[in-house]
């Protein structure tokens, strides 16, 4: 019983230390941002119905001199490094932004990127400024042809892959790393060099249009809480003023799945832990039990 | 020279006696060590910190088969070779991530009971010394580990310790204890880099894990004469109470055999401190991985907060709450004061603090305080924050020196 008591008083104060340089530590040194769960309340939901056909002969006219559409075998008129070395940074192809990004987001974002994203930079002119009704019908487009499933590593391509690399998903700005074979006699992998130098080309762009290369997210998970991933996304001006990132008008579910591709690269191994850890805990247990045994059978008697 | 059985077949008891003394050495080491038998699970903490070492070395071993001393690798190194493409690196990872934070919480457990005890004094000065240099080399140990995965705090952390062995500025002394050379001499260059990681890797894979298994062994050493303490700080006269055992009395001796006897319940303990060390390991390893560390070492973006692992907080605090040249004096006041417990307590009482007046006021206050210090190391020094720190670092140092007079005014306890 005494024991125990003892065990009470230093359990307490471990539980204190804890509480004070962890939960309480950190909920003081970083602020706290309310998240809207990205339902980006500051935008006014759009009163016009888009019509999807007129949609498409919109952005054929307005998009496609920019933007490719995959899906719909429109190819950007331009690649990746050529495209950054026109605008700063490559365009994207639009074929999953209609399952990943906001409706109203993307309505209020053709009428006026910058003020959508809350980027002062936007290479994005206005395109649809004034008109309404044309951004709510290219907004129906793409959300009609928007494939069903998004794969957590397309998701992630299309809302954050132009600017932030994942070297531990082997992703690039300007694509996966190819598999390539290095010559035998040489050992050189001319291929590989070869996108190497693109990447980095790429890179300096995108460096001088966003004032620094946008960090590598490959383990981002683990440098970042859950929740400040969350609120930062969803309004990247909530946690750092003046910060180059646009807000890019992700939805729930396409966050979700952003962060399931996060979690893939930056905490692997979040599945075997799971899996192993109950096993190990079992073992301990036995092991107590059996330890008490021993100890019971040589204590006898003694006191 | 001895007398050697010439017919004792080779690599026998016999044989193996005559050439290493097994027997003698079981004898003297476990099975006629005699433990008090007034003792509670706080005595098993000595074991527990063996295991802990045992698996940090362990997992050491095997992420040092995969760690990269380099730079430009270390980072990746650790966190995707280690992480995702060695079987189970994760595991040793997080098994020794987890330890080196925990290692701490056992060593101030363990620690504070021995000054709750009084184990420190009347023959036992030098098991308390021998515990502190392993403090000192723990946490020196502690230190250069942090740098190898090269985050953002590795480098910063390792910027502002660095920085302290500038030593005091040139106003002070007429700048005679002011070393502008040594700080870049032990990073090997002006700013932490490639040497620098070089040479903490040496530091926390080879020459301080040596130091510390000599004086490990130093501790236990320092131990067998002496003999552990007891509940109630009882005097012991151990040889009658062995006797007493060994006469099959097992009742009535106040001594028990280290094995199997103490050992067993030390065992049982520390399946106890297993089953919680696990699920740190698999549920709960965040506190023992900064955030911040997983951002790569940066030279041109400082984090906005820099603060050591908890378990240095104490002192960072004590640190942070003066101008340069006294926080420097403090700071060092407060790295060597532990040693010298056994000499600033003048009560000749070995007695459980509670028992011992005033001193029992002086535990906790002490206990609470160096929490408080914790805590408030952690926080930014702004504001209310400010003014605690300095509270609670003139409360630390006030309370060393009140020490040598509240324990002289102490009257004799007798032992139960």
């Amino acid at each position: 019983m005494k024991e125990l008591k003892i065990l009470a008083v230093v359990v307490f104060f471990t539980l204190v230390t804890y509480w004070g340089v962890e939960p309480f530590a950190h909920s003081i040194m970083h602020k706290h941002v309310e998240g809207h769960d990205f339902k980006y309340p500051d935008i006014n939901a759009s009163k016009v119905k888009g019509n999807a056909q007129k949609g498409k002969e919109l952005f054929a006219t307005n998009c496609a001199s920019c933007h490719g559409l995959k899906s719909q075998g429109i190819k950007a008129p331009m690649d990746a490094l050529s495209a950054a070395n026109t605008y700063g940074v490559n365009p994207p192809d639009l074929s999953n932004a209609g399952a990943l990004y906001d409706e109203k987001y993307l309505i209020a974002f053709m009428q006026n990127p910058s003020q959508a994203a809350k980027a002062k930079k936007m290479s994005m002119p206005p395109i649809m400024a004034g008109n309404e009704q044309g951004a709510a019908d290219i907004a129906a487009y793409l959300k009609s042809i928007a494939p069903k499933e998004v794969s957590p590593k397309e998701a992630y391509v299309t809302a954050c892959g132009r600017c932030h690399a994942n070297s531990y998903g082997k992703w690039t700005q300007i694509g996966d790393v190819p598999k390539t074979k290095f010559n035998i006699k040489t050992k050189n992998d001319v291929a590989l060099a070869e996108f190497n130098v693109k990447v980095q080309k790429y890179q300096d762009k995108l460096a001088d249009y966003m004032g620094k290369l946008p960090p590598d997210l490959k383990i981002i998970v683990r440098a970042r809480s859950e929740d400040y991933l969350k609120t930062f996304v969803e309004d990247p001006q909530a946690h750092l003023p003046g910060t180059p990132m646009p807000r890019v008008g992700i939805t729930k579910e396409g966050y979700e799945k952003v962060y399931k591709y996060l979690e893939s690269t930056g905490d692997p191994s979040k599945v075997e832990r799971e899996k192993i850890g109950p096993w190990v805990l079992l073992y301990f247990v036995i092991f107590t039990l059996l330890a008490y045994g021993w100890y019971k059978s040589n204590w006898k008697g003694l006191k | 020279m001895a007398h050697f059985d010439p017919n004792a077949k080779p690599f026998s008891k016999k044989w193996l006696n005559d050439r290493l003394a097994i027997e003698t050495l079981e004898r003297v080491l476990s099975t006629e060590y005699w433990i008090p038998k007034n003792i509670n699970f706080l005595w098993a903490m000595g074991m527990v910190l063996a295991a802990t070492f045992g698996l940090l070395v362990l997992s050491g071993i095997f992420l040092l088969m995969y760690y990269i001393p380099d730079t430009k690798q270390a980072f990746d190194s650790v966190n995707y070779t280690i992480m995702s493409q060695v079987g189970f690196g994760w595991l040793w990872r997080h098994i020794h991530a987890v330890a080196a934070s925990v290692v701490f919480l056992i060593i101030y457990i363990h620690m504070f009971t021995g000054i709750y005890y009084g184990s420190y004094k009347r023959g036992r000065e030098m098991i308390w010394i021998s515990g502190m240099l392993l403090f000192v080399a723990f946490s020196a140990e502690a230190f250069a580990g942090y740098v190898l995965p090269w985050g953002q705090m590795s480098y910063w952390a390792g910027m502002v310790i660095t920085n302290l062995f500038e030593g005091f500025s040139q106003d002070f002394l007429g700048g005679i204890l002011h070393f502008p050379g040594l700080v870049e001499w032990i990073r090997g260059d002006y700013v932490p880099g490639q040497a620098f990681v070089g040479r903490f890797f040496m530091l926390h894979v080879f020459l301080l894990p040596l130091i510390i298994i000599g004086l490990i062994v130093l501790h236990f050493g320092a131990l067998r004469i002496p003999h552990v303490n007891n509940q109630d700080g009882e005097e012991i006269d151990f040889e009658a109470e062995a006797e007493k055992w060994k006469a099959g009395k097992r009742k009535e001796a106040k001594v028990i055999p280290f094995k199997p006897v103490f050992l067993s319940k030390d065992v049982f303990v520390m399946g106890i401190y297993f089953i919680f060390f696990f699920y740190l390991v698999f549920y709960h390893f965040e506190f023992a991985m900064d955030p911040v560390n997983f951002d790569p070492a940066d030279p041109l973006k400082t984090p906005p907060h820099i603060y050591p692992e908890w378990y240095f907080l104490w002192s960072y605090e004590i640190l942070r709450a003066f101008d340069k040249d006294p926080g420097l004096i403090w700071f060092g006041f407060a790295q060597v004061i532990f040693f010298l417990l056994p000499f600033l307590d003048r009560s000749p009482n070995v007695a459980p603090a509670s028992r011992r007046g005033p001193f029992k006021y002086w535990f906790w206050l002490l206990l609470i305080d160096m929490i408080a210090l914790t805590i408030l190391g952690k926080l930014p020094p702004v504001g209310i924050f400010t003014i605690l720190g300095k509270v609670a670092a003139y409360v630390f140092i006030a309370l060393w020196f009140a020490l040598p007079f509240i324990t002289k005014m102490e009257k004799p306890v007798g032992g139960k």
